[in-house]
């Protein structure tokens, strides 16, 4: 007799224990307003995403198409998994003087781990991270970018960069 | 028929051995468990490792120790900011550089976030591993919050490398302190549904109840830390008894149990939210102005000699040992993680339980398997 009112004791303790979880999903269910869920590919017109994000490294131009990378190479020594390059070129100026300027710029995104410490050395400011995050391509050497954009040149008037390593 | 029920006897008794992983669900990664079997139950559970190897030590030995933090995100992903911060004290303090009290604070905010965050997986998975997938949505919801703050202030949702040596990458985002104050009202509330949801459900209590008994001699010598081995008893949390950054400020209570099963390693850590909510509160009201790194040379050269610096992550006690000769590069980097020497006490915990119970108490050990490989 013992035995069979410890167990219907368990069973409908068990029971009530299960209800009182069921009580929290049963709320949820006849309150829908606390939707978290973003509805994400619908919603790509209207997505805002933070200002820090780190998407992807890119290199900000101006309406002149000009940027403000000098090609010191400071981000290409402290990037930790060599994933940019920094080509230069030696260019012949107007009083005859010979001038380091970038040639091309080659970010290359498959490599990158988001660490952040080539937007925290680079002296003028000229690389920023900014939000894109949809990366997904279907051929990998397109993730091998280019971040200067063809035909753009230094913006004049940059101090020269301090000469830290 | 009769040759049938012989050779089912003969399955019986001899030993069977069987492998759990390197991809099952309930190992949360790419960990493989030997298991021998005898029927039902547990004889044995041989954990192989190395399935996730990248050499991150190794690695660390081409590296300057600003970049040597970034690796660190990658050994436990979910207490990465934790791990920075190891990395950032090592040097702080071999090179007695004093940081602004803007930085310990803040640091100790986002650790106890962090702290939150890992919890909360921690919890929905371990309701999975046991067959309650409700409990997936509710703790993910609570973490998605927590995953906002971080990515308006550091950048990132999950690998932050937020720390830099001498102080933070960046100051925090001014929505940072409004944002943590509605969590910490919104949590509050939303904690003790996590009770009612699984901590009372009879089919929890059955299976956690009384499986996977750890001593307190037992924890000690196999070095089990954090929750896993304060449910044993084992005062081994760093931030209490060694305290770093603003930990000496507050005042929060040690989670301590005596039993050592599965639940109340599980208590543990639910527990182990409330104390961390607690942590939050003090300090999100008084973060003191300031500047929020200190200048620091370029390349940074560590003196001659061996350092260590340890922490407390989500899972256990973190350490870093760093043997430098002097040069821009460490010579020789150790990562003492929590999550090996937890590994290691799991033969010792489901020997003699059915196969069933070794889910249960390895998801109670809260393993993260990139940090047993590194």
């Amino acid at each position: 007799m013992n035995s069979i009112i410890t167990y219907l004791k368990e069973l409908f303790g068990g029971i009530k224990t299960l209800l009182k979880g069921m009580m929290v999903t049963g709320y949820y269910f006849v309150h829908p307003r606390s939707i978290i869920t973003q509805q994400y590919p619908e919603n790509r017109k209207t997505l805002q995403m933070f200002d820090r994000f780190k998407g992807q490294v890119s290199m900000p131009h101006d309406e002149n198409n000009l940027h403000k990378c000098t090609a010191c190479n400071i981000c290409e020594i402290n990037c930790p998994n060599g994933s940019i390059e920094v080509i230069s070129k030696q260019v012949e100026k107007a009083d005859g003087k010979t001038k380091k300027e970038l040639d091309t710029y080659i970010y290359k995104l498959s490599m990158c781990t988001f660490c952040g410490l080539c937007i925290k050395v680079c002296p003028q400011d000229a690389i920023v991270f900014t939000p894109e995050f949809e990366h997904a391509v279907f051929n990998q050497d397109k993730l091998i970018k280019t971040l200067n954009k063809p035909g753009s040149s230094l913006k004049e008037k940059v101090k020269e960069p301090i000469n830290i390593i | 028929m009769e040759d049938l029920f012989i050779i089912s006897d003969a399955i019986q008794e001899e030993e069977y051995i069987i492998n759990m992983g390197p991809q099952h669900p309930s190992t949360h990664g790419v960990l493989r468990f030997k298991v021998s079997l005898k029927g039902e139950t547990v004889l044995g559970v041989e954990p192989h490792c190395g399935y996730i190897h990248r050499g991150i030590e190794k690695m660390c030995e081409r590296l300057t120790y600003q970049q040597v933090i970034h690796l660190t995100d990658r050994l436990d992903y979910l207490s990465a900011h934790i791990n920075n911060e190891a990395v950032c004290l090592l040097v702080e303090n071999a090179l007695q550089i004093e940081v602004p009290e803007r930085v310990k604070y803040i640091r100790t905010i986002l650790s106890e976030l962090s702290r939150l965050a890992s919890h909360q997986l921690w919890w929905c998975a371990f309701g999975m591993d046991l067959g309650a997938l409700t409990t997936y949505f509710y703790g993910l919801r609570d973490r998605e919050p927590i995953l906002d703050i971080f990515e308006e202030t550091t950048g990132a949702r999950l690998l932050q490398s937020f720390n830099c040596p001498g102080g933070l990458m960046n100051d925090i985002h001014p929505n940072f302190i409004k944002r943590v104050k509605d969590y910490i009202v919104y949590f509050r509330k939303k904690l003790p549904e996590y009770d009612e949801l699984l901590t009372g459900n009879v089919i929890l209590q059955e299976r956690t109840n009384d499986i996977g008994f750890l001593t307190l001699e037992d924890a000690i010598s196999y070095g089990v830390t954090g929750p896993s081995g304060r449910a044993s008893g084992f005062a081994c949390d760093v931030r209490k008894h060694h305290p770093y950054s603003a930990y000496d400020k507050v005042e929060f209570k040690e989670i301590l149990f005596d039993k050592g099963d599965t639940f109340h390693r599980y208590k543990a850590r639910v527990e182990e939210m409330w104390e961390s909510l607690k942590i939050i509160e003090q300090l999100i009201d008084n973060i003191p102005e300031g500047d929020f790194v200190v200048k620091m040379k370029p390349i940074i050269r560590l003196p001659e000699g061996e350092y260590y610096q340890r922490v407390e992550a989500c899972r256990g006690e973190f350490g870093v040992y760093v043997l430098s000769t002097g040069d821009k590069y460490p010579y020789r980097v150790k990562f003492r993680s929590p999550n090996f020497s937890n590994l290691s006490a799991i033969n010792l915990l489901s020997a003699g339980h059915k196969i069933a119970d070794l889910v249960a108490i390895s998801g109670s050990l809260d393993l993260v398997i990139p940090d047993i490989d590194r």
